[in-house]
Protein backbone atom coordinates (compact mmCIF):
# COMPACT_ATOMS: atom_id res chain seq x y z
CA UNK A 1 0.00 0.00 0.00
CA UNK A 2 1.35 3.57 -1.05
CA UNK A 3 0.91 6.47 1.65
CA UNK A 4 -1.21 8.45 -0.57
CA UNK A 5 -3.88 5.89 -0.42
CA UNK A 6 -3.21 5.76 3.59
CA UNK A 7 -3.61 9.85 4.02
CA UNK A 8 -7.57 9.98 2.76
CA UNK A 9 -7.90 7.48 5.57
CA UNK A 10 -5.99 9.81 8.19
CA UNK A 11 -7.73 12.95 6.82
CA UNK A 12 -11.32 11.02 7.49
CA UNK A 13 -10.36 9.96 11.17
CA UNK A 14 -8.81 13.24 11.99
CA UNK A 15 -11.46 15.17 11.32
CA UNK A 16 -14.26 12.84 13.02
CA UNK A 17 -12.33 13.15 16.08
CA UNK A 18 -11.91 17.16 16.08
CA UNK A 19 -16.16 16.82 15.43
CA UNK A 20 -16.12 14.60 18.84
CA UNK A 21 -13.70 17.33 20.52
CA UNK A 22 -15.90 19.99 19.64
CA UNK A 23 -19.26 18.10 20.30
CA UNK A 24 -18.10 17.18 23.85
CA UNK A 25 -17.13 20.93 24.60
CA UNK A 26 -19.87 21.86 23.53
CA UNK A 27 -22.47 19.32 26.32
CA UNK A 28 -19.14 20.27 29.26
CA UNK A 29 -18.67 23.79 29.64
CA UNK A 30 -21.74 24.19 32.55
CA UNK A 31 -19.73 21.52 34.78
CA UNK A 32 -16.36 23.31 33.76
CA UNK A 33 -18.27 27.01 35.25
CA UNK A 34 -20.24 25.60 38.31
CA UNK A 35 -20.19 27.13 41.81
CA UNK A 36 -20.05 24.14 44.46
CA UNK A 37 -22.95 24.61 46.56
CA UNK A 38 -23.47 22.00 49.62
CA UNK A 39 -27.12 21.72 49.46
CA UNK A 40 -28.29 18.42 50.45
CA UNK A 41 -30.91 17.30 48.14
CA UNK A 42 -33.75 14.20 49.54
CA UNK A 43 -33.62 12.15 46.05
CA UNK A 44 -31.79 12.55 42.36
CA UNK A 45 -34.62 13.92 40.49
CA UNK A 46 -34.51 17.04 43.30
CA UNK A 47 -30.42 17.49 42.55
CA UNK A 48 -31.26 17.24 38.58
CA UNK A 49 -34.23 19.78 38.45
CA UNK A 50 -31.93 22.09 40.83
CA UNK A 51 -29.02 22.01 38.28
CA UNK A 52 -31.42 22.61 35.55
CA UNK A 53 -33.29 25.52 37.27
CA UNK A 54 -29.67 27.02 37.86
CA UNK A 55 -28.26 26.52 34.39
CA UNK A 56 -31.55 27.96 32.81
CA UNK A 57 -32.04 31.09 35.59
CA UNK A 58 -29.65 33.85 34.62
CA UNK A 59 -27.66 35.72 37.07
CA UNK A 60 -29.31 39.61 37.23
CA UNK A 61 -25.82 40.67 38.45
CA UNK A 62 -23.49 39.62 35.99
CA UNK A 63 -25.73 39.39 32.73
CA UNK A 64 -24.02 36.89 30.77
CA UNK A 65 -23.45 33.44 33.15
CA UNK A 66 -26.61 31.40 34.62
CA UNK A 67 -27.23 31.16 38.55
CA UNK A 68 -25.29 27.84 38.48
CA UNK A 69 -21.96 29.32 36.97
CA UNK A 70 -21.91 32.89 38.85
CA UNK A 71 -20.03 34.20 42.47
CA UNK A 72 -22.55 36.84 42.51
CA UNK A 73 -24.34 37.32 45.98
CA UNK A 74 -27.69 38.08 44.55
CA UNK A 75 -26.95 34.68 42.58
CA UNK A 76 -26.08 32.33 45.85
CA UNK A 77 -29.43 33.81 47.09
CA UNK A 78 -31.42 32.65 44.27
CA UNK A 79 -29.84 29.35 44.53
CA UNK A 80 -30.61 28.77 48.06
CA UNK A 81 -34.39 29.75 47.23
CA UNK A 82 -34.16 27.50 44.12
CA UNK A 83 -33.28 24.56 46.94
CA UNK A 84 -35.44 25.52 49.64
CA UNK A 85 -38.33 25.88 46.66
CA UNK A 86 -37.81 22.49 45.55
CA UNK A 87 -37.61 21.24 49.08
CA UNK A 88 -41.09 22.33 49.66
CA UNK A 89 -42.08 20.69 46.74
CA UNK A 90 -42.76 23.39 44.10
CA UNK A 91 -42.86 22.76 40.75
CA UNK A 92 -40.40 23.93 38.17
CA UNK A 93 -42.95 26.66 36.76
CA UNK A 94 -44.19 27.77 39.90
CA UNK A 95 -39.95 28.74 40.88
CA UNK A 96 -40.04 30.23 37.40
CA UNK A 97 -43.25 32.38 38.13
CA UNK A 98 -41.27 33.46 41.85
CA UNK A 99 -38.24 34.40 39.70
CA UNK A 100 -40.12 36.20 36.77
CA UNK A 101 -42.46 38.22 39.52
CA UNK A 102 -39.16 39.22 41.22
CA UNK A 103 -36.95 40.07 38.39
CA UNK A 104 -38.94 39.63 35.31
CA UNK A 105 -37.93 38.29 31.91
CA UNK A 106 -34.17 39.08 32.25
CA UNK A 107 -33.82 36.23 34.48
CA UNK A 108 -34.55 33.71 32.41
CA UNK A 109 -32.37 32.37 29.70
CA UNK A 110 -35.55 30.19 27.83
CA UNK A 111 -37.78 33.45 27.42
CA UNK A 112 -41.45 33.46 27.74
CA UNK A 113 -43.72 33.51 24.26
CA UNK A 114 -45.40 36.98 24.07
CA UNK A 115 -45.35 39.55 21.45
CA UNK A 116 -41.93 40.44 21.85
CA UNK A 117 -40.33 37.44 21.93
CA UNK A 118 -42.26 35.65 18.99
CA UNK A 119 -39.52 36.53 16.45
CA UNK A 120 -37.05 35.45 18.78
CA UNK A 121 -38.93 31.56 19.21
CA UNK A 122 -40.09 31.67 15.00
CA UNK A 123 -37.39 33.72 13.65
CA UNK A 124 -34.81 30.86 12.74
CA UNK A 125 -38.18 28.73 11.29
CA UNK A 126 -39.12 32.29 9.50
CA UNK A 127 -35.28 32.27 7.88
CA UNK A 128 -35.54 28.42 7.11
CA UNK A 129 -38.72 29.25 5.44
CA UNK A 130 -37.69 31.75 3.60
CA UNK A 131 -34.07 30.16 2.48
CA UNK A 132 -36.31 26.73 1.29
CA UNK A 133 -38.69 29.42 -1.16
CA UNK A 134 -35.55 30.38 -2.45
CA UNK A 135 -33.85 27.44 -2.71
CA UNK A 136 -36.74 25.93 -4.50
CA UNK A 137 -37.07 28.68 -6.83
CA UNK A 138 -33.43 28.01 -8.33
CA UNK A 139 -34.07 24.34 -8.26
CA UNK A 140 -37.52 25.16 -10.31
CA UNK A 141 -35.70 27.08 -12.96
CA UNK A 142 -32.94 24.93 -13.37
CA UNK A 143 -35.20 22.14 -13.97
CA UNK A 144 -37.23 24.31 -16.74
CA UNK A 145 -33.88 24.74 -18.57
CA UNK A 146 -34.05 21.48 -20.53
CA UNK A 147 -31.73 20.10 -22.93
CA UNK A 148 -34.14 20.72 -25.70
CA UNK A 149 -33.70 24.42 -24.79
CA UNK A 150 -30.08 24.49 -25.00
CA UNK A 151 -30.05 23.02 -28.46
CA UNK A 152 -30.06 25.31 -31.95
CA UNK A 153 -33.21 24.40 -34.14
CA UNK A 154 -32.16 24.64 -38.29
CA UNK A 155 -32.20 28.20 -38.63
CA UNK A 156 -29.46 28.89 -35.89
CA UNK A 157 -27.69 26.35 -36.91
CA UNK A 158 -27.17 28.62 -40.59
CA UNK A 159 -26.37 31.17 -38.71
CA UNK A 160 -23.61 29.83 -36.49
CA UNK A 161 -22.08 27.98 -38.93
CA UNK A 162 -22.13 31.52 -41.50
CA UNK A 163 -20.40 33.07 -38.18
CA UNK A 164 -18.12 30.48 -37.85
CA UNK A 165 -17.45 29.38 -41.39
CA UNK A 166 -14.61 31.46 -42.06
CA UNK A 167 -12.69 30.05 -39.11
CA UNK A 168 -13.30 26.77 -39.10
CA UNK B 1 -39.73 42.48 -10.62
CA UNK B 2 -36.13 41.94 -11.90
CA UNK B 3 -35.39 45.31 -10.39
CA UNK B 4 -37.57 44.07 -7.06
CA UNK B 5 -35.00 41.11 -6.92
CA UNK B 6 -32.16 43.75 -6.65
CA UNK B 7 -33.52 45.96 -4.21
CA UNK B 8 -34.89 43.32 -1.84
CA UNK B 9 -31.38 41.74 -0.65
CA UNK B 10 -30.17 45.63 0.04
CA UNK B 11 -32.98 46.26 2.07
CA UNK B 12 -33.31 43.76 3.98
CA UNK B 13 -29.47 44.41 4.83
CA UNK B 14 -30.69 47.76 5.42
CA UNK B 15 -33.22 46.83 8.24
CA UNK B 16 -31.01 44.30 9.91
CA UNK B 17 -27.69 46.81 9.78
CA UNK B 18 -30.39 49.92 11.65
CA UNK B 19 -31.97 47.30 14.26
CA UNK B 20 -28.21 45.49 15.00
CA UNK B 21 -26.47 49.11 15.53
CA UNK B 22 -29.53 50.12 17.56
CA UNK B 23 -28.68 47.26 19.85
CA UNK B 24 -24.88 48.10 20.00
CA UNK B 25 -26.15 51.33 22.06
CA UNK B 26 -29.26 49.90 23.98
CA UNK B 27 -28.44 49.95 27.93
CA UNK B 28 -28.96 46.23 28.69
CA UNK B 29 -27.31 46.44 32.78
CA UNK B 30 -30.32 48.41 33.86
CA UNK B 31 -32.92 46.04 34.63
CA UNK B 32 -36.49 47.43 34.86
CA UNK B 33 -38.21 46.84 38.01
CA UNK B 34 -40.76 44.11 38.24
CA UNK B 35 -42.50 45.76 41.43
CA UNK B 36 -43.67 49.16 39.74
CA UNK B 37 -47.54 50.19 40.86
CA UNK B 38 -46.93 46.78 43.23
CA UNK B 39 -47.37 47.02 46.86
CA UNK B 40 -43.88 47.32 48.83
CA UNK B 41 -43.23 43.26 50.07
CA UNK B 42 -44.40 42.45 53.45
CA UNK B 43 -41.51 42.48 55.64
CA UNK B 44 -41.74 41.68 59.09
CA UNK B 45 -37.77 41.71 60.25
CA UNK B 46 -35.01 43.94 63.00
CA UNK B 47 -33.84 47.11 61.87
CA UNK B 48 -29.92 47.68 62.12
CA UNK B 49 -30.13 49.32 65.44
CA UNK B 50 -32.50 45.82 66.87
CA UNK B 51 -35.60 47.24 66.69
CA UNK B 52 -38.42 45.12 65.52
CA UNK B 53 -39.68 46.67 62.07
CA UNK B 54 -42.98 46.01 59.74
CA UNK B 55 -44.41 47.77 56.67
CA UNK B 56 -46.52 49.73 59.36
CA UNK B 57 -43.67 51.39 60.17
CA UNK B 58 -42.79 52.87 57.16
CA UNK B 59 -43.88 56.65 56.14
CA UNK B 60 -47.08 57.39 55.51
CA UNK B 61 -46.06 59.61 52.97
CA UNK B 62 -43.69 59.55 49.71
CA UNK B 63 -40.85 58.18 50.41
CA UNK B 64 -37.23 56.74 49.57
CA UNK B 65 -36.54 52.99 50.13
CA UNK B 66 -32.55 52.71 49.67
CA UNK B 67 -30.65 49.31 49.45
CA UNK B 68 -27.21 49.75 51.10
CA UNK B 69 -24.44 47.89 52.76
CA UNK B 70 -20.93 48.85 54.53
CA UNK B 71 -19.11 47.10 51.87
CA UNK B 72 -21.30 48.90 49.08
CA UNK B 73 -18.36 51.94 47.33
CA UNK B 74 -20.87 53.62 45.57
CA UNK B 75 -23.16 54.36 48.76
CA UNK B 76 -20.54 56.27 50.11
CA UNK B 77 -20.50 58.65 46.90
CA UNK B 78 -24.43 58.93 47.49
CA UNK B 79 -24.50 59.27 50.84
CA UNK B 80 -24.23 63.08 50.70
CA UNK B 81 -27.10 63.45 48.28
CA UNK B 82 -29.52 60.86 51.26
CA UNK B 83 -27.85 63.13 54.31
CA UNK B 84 -28.84 66.69 52.42
CA UNK B 85 -32.20 65.30 51.71
CA UNK B 86 -33.02 63.61 55.06
CA UNK B 87 -31.31 66.16 57.13
CA UNK B 88 -33.63 69.26 54.95
CA UNK B 89 -36.56 67.27 55.49
CA UNK B 90 -36.88 67.34 51.88
CA UNK B 91 -38.34 63.33 51.82
CA UNK B 92 -38.12 60.29 54.30
CA UNK B 93 -35.20 58.14 53.48
CA UNK B 94 -35.75 54.30 55.07
CA UNK B 95 -32.80 51.63 54.59
CA UNK B 96 -32.10 48.65 53.51
CA UNK B 97 -28.80 47.25 55.09
CA UNK B 98 -28.21 44.36 52.13
CA UNK B 99 -26.59 41.33 52.61
CA UNK B 100 -24.06 43.37 55.51
CA UNK B 101 -23.30 42.56 58.94
CA UNK B 102 -25.43 44.26 61.88
CA UNK B 103 -22.09 45.04 63.44
CA UNK B 104 -20.50 46.45 60.28
CA UNK B 105 -23.74 48.12 59.35
CA UNK B 106 -23.68 50.15 62.78
CA UNK B 107 -20.07 51.67 62.62
CA UNK B 108 -20.44 52.55 58.82
CA UNK B 109 -23.89 54.69 60.06
CA UNK B 110 -21.70 55.94 62.95
CA UNK B 111 -18.69 56.50 61.00
CA UNK B 112 -20.57 58.15 57.95
CA UNK B 113 -23.97 59.65 59.33
CA UNK B 114 -27.12 58.58 59.21
CA UNK B 115 -29.60 59.54 57.12
CA UNK B 116 -32.41 56.77 57.54
CA UNK B 117 -35.22 56.82 59.57
CA UNK B 118 -34.40 53.46 60.06
CA UNK B 119 -32.66 50.21 57.94
CA UNK B 120 -34.09 47.17 57.77
CA UNK B 121 -31.55 44.73 58.24
CA UNK B 122 -31.76 42.24 55.65
CA UNK B 123 -28.72 40.34 56.04
CA UNK B 124 -29.85 36.83 54.63
CA UNK B 125 -30.66 39.13 50.75
CA UNK B 126 -34.24 37.75 51.35
CA UNK B 127 -36.17 40.72 51.66
CA UNK B 128 -33.62 41.96 48.58
CA UNK B 129 -35.02 38.73 46.57
CA UNK B 130 -38.87 40.21 47.07
CA UNK B 131 -37.93 43.58 46.20
CA UNK B 132 -36.05 42.32 42.88
CA UNK B 133 -32.88 43.73 44.23
CA UNK B 134 -29.68 43.05 42.16
CA UNK B 135 -26.83 44.48 44.04
CA UNK B 136 -26.66 48.10 46.46
CA UNK B 137 -27.08 50.67 45.49
CA UNK B 138 -30.43 50.93 44.76
CA UNK B 139 -33.10 53.23 45.50
CA UNK B 140 -37.29 53.04 45.30
CA UNK B 141 -39.68 55.51 45.18
CA UNK B 142 -42.62 54.53 47.24
CA UNK B 143 -45.68 56.46 47.33
CA UNK B 144 -48.35 57.35 50.33
CA UNK B 145 -50.21 53.99 50.03
CA UNK B 146 -46.57 51.87 50.09
CA UNK B 147 -47.12 51.21 46.48
CA UNK B 148 -43.65 51.38 44.34
CA UNK B 149 -43.61 53.81 41.80
CA UNK B 150 -39.96 54.25 40.51
CA UNK B 151 -36.51 52.55 40.69
CA UNK B 152 -33.46 53.81 40.06
CA UNK B 153 -30.07 51.34 39.93
CA UNK B 154 -26.72 52.91 41.16
CA UNK B 155 -25.26 56.35 42.35
CA UNK B 156 -28.38 58.79 43.68
CA UNK B 157 -26.48 61.96 42.88
CA UNK B 158 -27.93 65.32 42.93
CA UNK B 159 -27.94 65.38 38.76
CA UNK B 160 -30.03 61.99 39.15
CA UNK B 161 -32.22 63.27 41.80
CA UNK B 162 -32.72 66.68 40.17
CA UNK B 163 -33.71 64.94 36.56
CA UNK B 164 -35.08 61.38 37.36
CA UNK B 165 -37.02 61.61 41.25
CA UNK B 166 -37.73 65.20 41.41
CA UNK B 167 -40.13 64.93 37.81
CA UNK B 168 -41.37 61.23 39.52
CA UNK B 169 -42.27 63.10 42.51
CA UNK B 170 -44.06 65.64 40.86
CA UNK B 171 -46.00 63.60 39.03
CA UNK B 172 -47.21 61.59 42.14
CA UNK B 173 -48.20 65.00 44.05
CA UNK B 174 -50.30 65.67 40.51
CA UNK B 175 -52.41 62.71 41.30
CA UNK B 176 -53.16 63.60 44.68
CA UNK B 177 -51.11 60.54 46.46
Amino acid sequence: MNSSAILPNRNLLLLIAVCIALLASLLLPSAAYAQVDTFEFETEEQQDRFRTLSDELRCPMCQNSSLSGSTGGVAEDLRREIHRMIMEGMSDSEINQFMFDRYGDFILFRPRLTAATVLLWFGPLLFLLLGGLIAFGIWRRARKITVSDTQLDKSQQERLKQLLGDKT
Amino acid sequence: MSQLKFYLPVLGFVVVAIALWRGLYLDTKTLPSMLIDKPLPNFELTSVDGSDVSNSDLPKQIFLLNVWGSYCLPCLIEHPTLMRLSEEGEIPVVGVNYRDRQDLAVDWLLENGNPFSFSILDESGRFGIDLGVYGAPETYLVDAKGVIRFRHVSVLDETVWQELFLPAIAELRAEGI
